[in-house]
């Protein structure tokens, strides 16, 4: 028994340094330079100074929002349709879901500025049909559009593998049982895949909330985003206190965030321990 | 001390190679070079350079680090960076031990004064005498311990002509409401608040917060016409023609004229920023010799030809302005005559203070405008419908728990 602890413990060796030195470690560093002045001494201005950014904190929260659902909106259909579909589609559909990812999110948004520039690709073929050009680019539209293109595959895939482990024959039973379809996937398929569309909304809302390159490059700098005034405290004007306390206080919104969507999944526990055999 | 050192370097050297060297400090001939040369190959140096900032073998120039590796031995571990900004932060963490930085003129100062840099010594370097009087004694580093040119350029404003009337000579053509929506502006402070203050007349190293918001309140007003702010994108929307004018580098834009001929540049006559890339020695070095060697190497008329060729940047090498060879000799742009030359301030180095405030007042001015009451009701009807939601899967829960309990 002592035995199978040790290794255990050998086993999980490696994650734990790797988190001490990668995740704790820096979280720290952030914390304390979140207190500090430019001298090392204990100050709150870096927090005072956060009420000046308060819309810009919100303003990216909700496009984190939007962006969040638009994926959720896109992706399940998609995933559930990849899930039912035969075992050689689905692994080129999937294929086909993760190649844009192989490329690098710098070249990716730049493909997009490309395509919806006012003398863009889109835009030149609509002048040749006859019509006004659309202002497309440098709008909040167009920031949405970078952020749900570049992050949608990470929406998809968590809710396709949980979908593909579903047990088709809850699905039968259900009806057998005389469930009609929007039953069956209101009650069914939709509770059973609720931990991947959890961790789905976790890793989009994240990383679109603190992206600074899409609203840049898509925004043209008019949607300053708090990861754009991040990236300028630590590199134009060198003030990493205030850098790290506009961090900190984002870490902490996204908790809040995390924990009321959290609180639908506690819910999920329960009702799929209410229908597992 | 120093020179002890030089006069051991010396002994050395006539040790080595049986050649007659004077113990004092001068110059390196041809021979005594390559004597270095042997002794170093073998050895490393790392070189911290911008991105796109050296003739790389691409299409067929010459690849200067494989240059300089073939003819010393010594072997050049090359990385980028994309800003001044990026830079400093990296050799301010520390960690990292580059040989060669090439940063610009305000950081440069800056590193002198926070003693990151090593002084150079000029006698490993005789092409020295390549670089022109007038880039010599600048006022980043007035007695030239510390730096060794490399590109200078000056702002100016692009325009095409197809778009734009006349012949525009000011910046306010970037205020120009007849151009609105067509109009660029750099994305970072610096350069962004120099094109306000150039306008207004203000001094671009002032550290007087009233002159910057007065600046401020000039590119808030800006906004209204502007397109977008850019940075290297610039080239994509000024050759595509998805916009009209910008304020970019002189160098850059002979790259973009290559691609759109309706492109014309001017110097603003309020006047405008002059740079200068000087490359540097970083503290905590490891091979100090084999680094003065390559800043040699650079300043070699083939190496500093082939460096012009590929960036378009005017150089400080007088072996390449008078070449025949150089493509781009003479050219008005690079190389204004000296009665055409338009005003030019460098930036200098900012004090912390002033440093925060221009950024505080950037971030402001990208939020300014954005409709501050919606975010709050947007954001109100989520966190609504979210409880909502909570209440009512609570509500369920215990209902359910209910029916369990009975």
């Amino acid at each position: 028994m002592e035995k199978k602890t040790l290794s255990a413990k050998l086993l999980a060796s490696p994650h734990i340094v790797w988190s001490v030195l990668f995740i704790i470690a820096p979280l720290i560093m952030v914390a304390y330079y979140s207190f500090t002045n430019a001298d090392g001494n204990f100050t709150l201005e870096n927090i005072k100074a956060l009420s000046d950014y308060k819309e810009v904190f919100l303003n990216s929260i909700w496009y984190g929002i939007v962006a969040t659902l638009i994926c959720l909106v896109i992706a399940y259909p998609t995933a559930y349709f990849i899930a039912r579909s035969k075992a050689r589609v689905q692994s080129t559909m999937i294929m086909l879901v993760m190649l844009p990812m192989w490329t690098s999110l710098i070249v990716r948004t730049y493909s997009i500025m490309s395509l919806i520039e006012n003398t863009g690709i889109i835009n030149s073929f609509i002048q040749k049909l006859g019509f006004e050009p659309i202002q497309m680019i440098n709008t909040s539209g167009a920031v949405i559009l970078g952020m749900v293109y570049d992050f949608l595959p990470f929406m998809i895939l968590p809710i396709y593998s949980v979908l593909t482990k579903l047990d088709n024959k809850l699905v039968e039973a259900a009806h057998d049982l005389g469930a009609d379809k929007i039953t069956v996937l209101t009650k069914v398929v939709l509770p059973l895949s609720r931990s991947g569309i959890l961790s789905g909304i976790t890793m989009v809302f994240v990383p679109s909330v603190s992206t600074f390159y899409i609203s840049q490059k898509l925004g043209g700098g008019n949607f300053a985003l708090v990861g754009e005034i991040i990236e300028g405290q630590f590199v134009t004007s060198n003030n990493f206190n205030l850098g790290a306390s506009l961090s900190l206080v984002l870490m902490v919104l996204i908790l809040i965030c995390m924990a009321v969507m959290n609180h639908f999944s506690g819910d999920e526990e329960e009702s799929s321990g209410g229908l597992m055999p | 001390m120093k020179r002890i050192i030089s006069m051991f370097f010396a002994l050395l050297l006539m040790l080595s190679c049986s050649v007659i060297a004077f113990a004092e400090s001068s110059p390196l001939t041809e021979k005594e070079l390559q004597a270095k040369y042997k002794k170093l190959a073998g050895t490393s140096i790392n070189v911290y350079n911008w991105g796109e900032y050296i003739s790389d073998g691409s299409e067929g120039v010459m690849n200067v680090n494989e240059e300089f590796e073939k003819l010393t031995g010594i072997k050049v571990n090359y990385a980028t960076y994309a800003t001044n900004e990026d830079m400093y932060t990296t050799l301010k963490a520390g960690g990292s031990a580059y040989d060669i930085v090439i940063p610009s003129d305000y950081m440069i100062q800056r590193l002198i004064e926070e003693e990151y840099l090593e002084k150079i010594n000029f006698d490993n370097i005789p092409n020295y005498k390549n670089i022109m009087d007038e880039y010599k004694g600048l006022y980043y580093d007035p007695n030239d311990e510390y730096s060794v040119p490399y590109n200078v350029g000056m702002v100016g404003v692009i325009y095409n002509k197809k778009v734009v009337k006349g012949n525009p000579t000011s910046w306010s053509l970037l205020w120009d409401e007849r151009y609105k929506g067509q109009i660029l502006q750099f994305n970072n402070p610096r350069d962004g608040f120099a094109t306000a203050m150039f306008l207004l007349g203000i001094d671009v190293n002032t550290q007087d917060e009233k002159e910057w918001r007065r600046a401020y309140a000039k590119l808030i007003e800006q906004k209204e016409v502007l397109q977008s702010y850019v940075s290297d994108e610039i080239f994509n929307k000024m050759e595509a023609g998805d916009a009209a004018v910008a304020a970019y580098y002189a160098g850059d834009y002979l790259l973009m004229k290559d691609n759109n001929p309706d492109l014309e540049f001017y110097y603003p006559e309020e006047g405008t920023n002059k740079f200068v890339d000087a490359i540097c020695i970083p503290k905590g070095c490891q091979n100090k010799e084999a680094a003065e060697l390559y800043i040699n190497f650079l300043l070699s008329e083939d190496v500093a030809l082939a460096n012009a060729e590929y960036l378009y940047y005017a150089t400080p090498n007088k072996t390449v302005i008078n070449n025949d060879n150089y493509s781009l000799k003479g050219n008005p742009i690079l190389y204004p005559d000296k009665k055409d030359e338009p005003k030019t301030q460098s930036f200098e180095n900012l004090n912390q203070y002033t440093l925060s405030l221009t950024t505080k007042l950037w971030s402001e001015l990208k939020i300014e405008g954005a409709s501050n009451t919606a975010v709050y009701i947007k954001l109100g009807v989520v966190a609504g419908i979210a409880l909502v939601a909570i209440i009512y899967s609570t509500a369920k829960k215990k209902k359910r728990q209910k029916l369990y309990d009975v």
